[in-house]
């Protein structure tokens, strides 16, 4: 068993129609033991950026904190707000600093960045534990179910989906992957971000 | 864990190795890092080098990104392909060319090749290994024409054509039957898309498109997705889900400000006099 396999989660993040989605289950597991079916794993950074951490829960905790000082630190030296791309390559340095003794999560990142006209543009991105980023036009997953997770996503991701069918497609693709993973699950989140607002959603799926 | 201080040293930071190397007593292995099982090739041609990618990222068995780039920018005529550790050919190649463009400015020269070489052979060897990244390195200078291979501990080559990666022997194959010495612009290109080609059917760890880049002496030319031999066809049917279909329990909107109107209260105007 490996160290990501340990406290168990999963995350998946897609790209729609001027919008985004960002998804996770809610279990944190002592290996096959659950302990919490309330763990977040995906947090704000700014109104527009989310980022979710599967993967070694204290690294999770951890890391969180030191996103939100750095990009807290960026915010008050720049004067103005983090942009997705930007944050991207904030949290690739962070992780690629600690090549040698890494942090055992896989970050996903799901945001609006700003285009010149005033317009908004989708952005998704995810690194591995130390730091490779990986931009991708449709999806990305991580987390102990990411095998799964690709594969469904493969199938049921189509492009320029609205936020509403965003959210029935990104849902159904984490409820069932998760379902044949055992250590993701014990319910799921799933927020939409668009031009206007973000709706956050708690799933109703399997809790075992 | 570092200090508290705003101002970290730079370098690495090996503060968490004493708790993994704990872990990884108690048998829990290192999660695999991306590596770029790659097939990357480079060929010298009559005015320049040709270098050559596929665009497949791996962890593992599985394919971590179907199009990703693998030819770095060093300067304007100096690129380098990355083979191993991901996120290593990354990093050693964006800290390179940042040198590279403050050695250019500070000497005010157009920077050579040998020296990104020598430059990314020294970083590798000071790390004897553990930083896994193999590199073709091709360029045109102002003595020439030049492709190295720098290997994950720091040795070097200097050949008319290379090959690096999981897809090198089927890439060589081709080089080895096809390359001439001051071989077209044309025919160089596409031999290096032929081995790129073979590495890419051959080979499991490489996949995906083919990208390439011409640099002669006043141009650099930057072919991505010069050729795709693995386009997804246009699904049949769609998987579009009713909307309603996904039960949920709970939701929370969080309205953003999109526009801000300032509205005056009252149109008196301060009394002044």
């Amino acid at each position: 068993m490996s160290i990501m396999e340990y406290n168990g989660g999963s995350v998946v993040a897609m790209v729609g129609k001027d919008c985004v989605a960002i998804a996770s289950d809610l279990r944190l597991g002592n290996q096959a033991l659950g302990i919490s079916s309330n763990f977040q794993k995906i947090f704000p950074i700014t109104d527009r950026i989310y980022l979710g951490l599967p993967g070694l829960a204290t690294d999770v905790t951890t890391l969180r904190e030191r996103f939100r000082f750095r990009v807290n630190m960026y915010t008050i030296k720049e004067e103005r707000e983090i942009e997705p791309e930007t944050f991207a390559h904030l949290v690739s340095s962070t992780l690629y600093e600690h090549r040698f003794g890494p942090y055992f999560v896989e970050p996903v990142m799901a945001g609006l960045s700003k285009t010149p006209s005033g317009g908004v543009k989708p952005f998704i991105a995810a690194t591995d534990l130390i730091g490779c980023l990986n931009f991708a036009k449709d999806f990305v997953v991580a987390g102990t179910a990411s095998s799964k997770l690709y594969g469904v996503a493969e199938g049921l991701w189509e492009p320029d989906l609205e936020a509403e069918d965003l959210f029935e497609t990104i849902s159904q693709t984490l409820l069932n992957a998760v379902d044949r993973d055992a250590y993701s699950g014990w319910g799921c989140i799933v927020h939409v971000i668009t031009k206007d607002k973000v709706v956050t959603r708690t799933l109703k799926g399997r809790m075992d | 864990m570092s200090s508290s201080s705003i101002y970290s040293p730079p370098g690495f930071d090996f503060s968490n190795q004493l708790r993994n190397n704990f872990m990884l007593q108690k048998g829990l292995p290192l999660p695999k890092a991306t590596s770029t099982g790659t097939t990357i090739v480079g060929c010298l041609f009559k005015d320049g080098i040709v270098l050559g990618a596929d665009t497949r990222a791996t962890e593992g068995p599985i394919v971590a990104d179907k199009n990703c780039e693998k030819i770095h920018y060093i300067t304007e005529s100096i690129r380098c392909c990355g083979a191993g550790t991901a996120a290593d050919t990354e990093f050693t190649t964006a800290l390179i060319s940042s040198n590279m463009e403050m050695h250019a400015l500070q000497t005010g020269r157009k920077p050579r090749v040998v020296t990104a070489m020598t430059m990314l052979k020294q970083m590798l060897f000071r790390y004897q290994g553990q930083v896994g990244a193999a590199l073709v390195l091709g360029g045109v200078d102002a003595t020439g024409a030049h492709l190295f291979t720098i290997h994950p501990h720091g040795s070097t080559d200097k050949l008319p054509y290379v090959t690096m990666g999981s897809g090198s022997l089927a890439a060589m194959a081709v080089f080895e039957s096809g390359w001439k010495p001051n071989m077209e612009r044309e025919d160089a290109l596409n031999l290096v898309k032929l081995a790129i080609a073979a590495g890419i059917f051959n080979d499991l760890g490489s996949g995906s498109n083919i990208d390439a880049c011409i640099i002669t002496a006043n141009n650099t030319e930057m072919l991505r997705n010069v050729e795709m031999p693995n386009v997804r066809v246009q699904k049949e049917r769609d998987y579009k889900f009713r909307r309603g279909t996904t039960a949920w329990k709970k939701e929370d909107v969080r309205k953003l400000i999109v526009e801000e109107q300032t509205l005056l209260i009252g149109g008196d105007e301060m009394d002044t006099s």
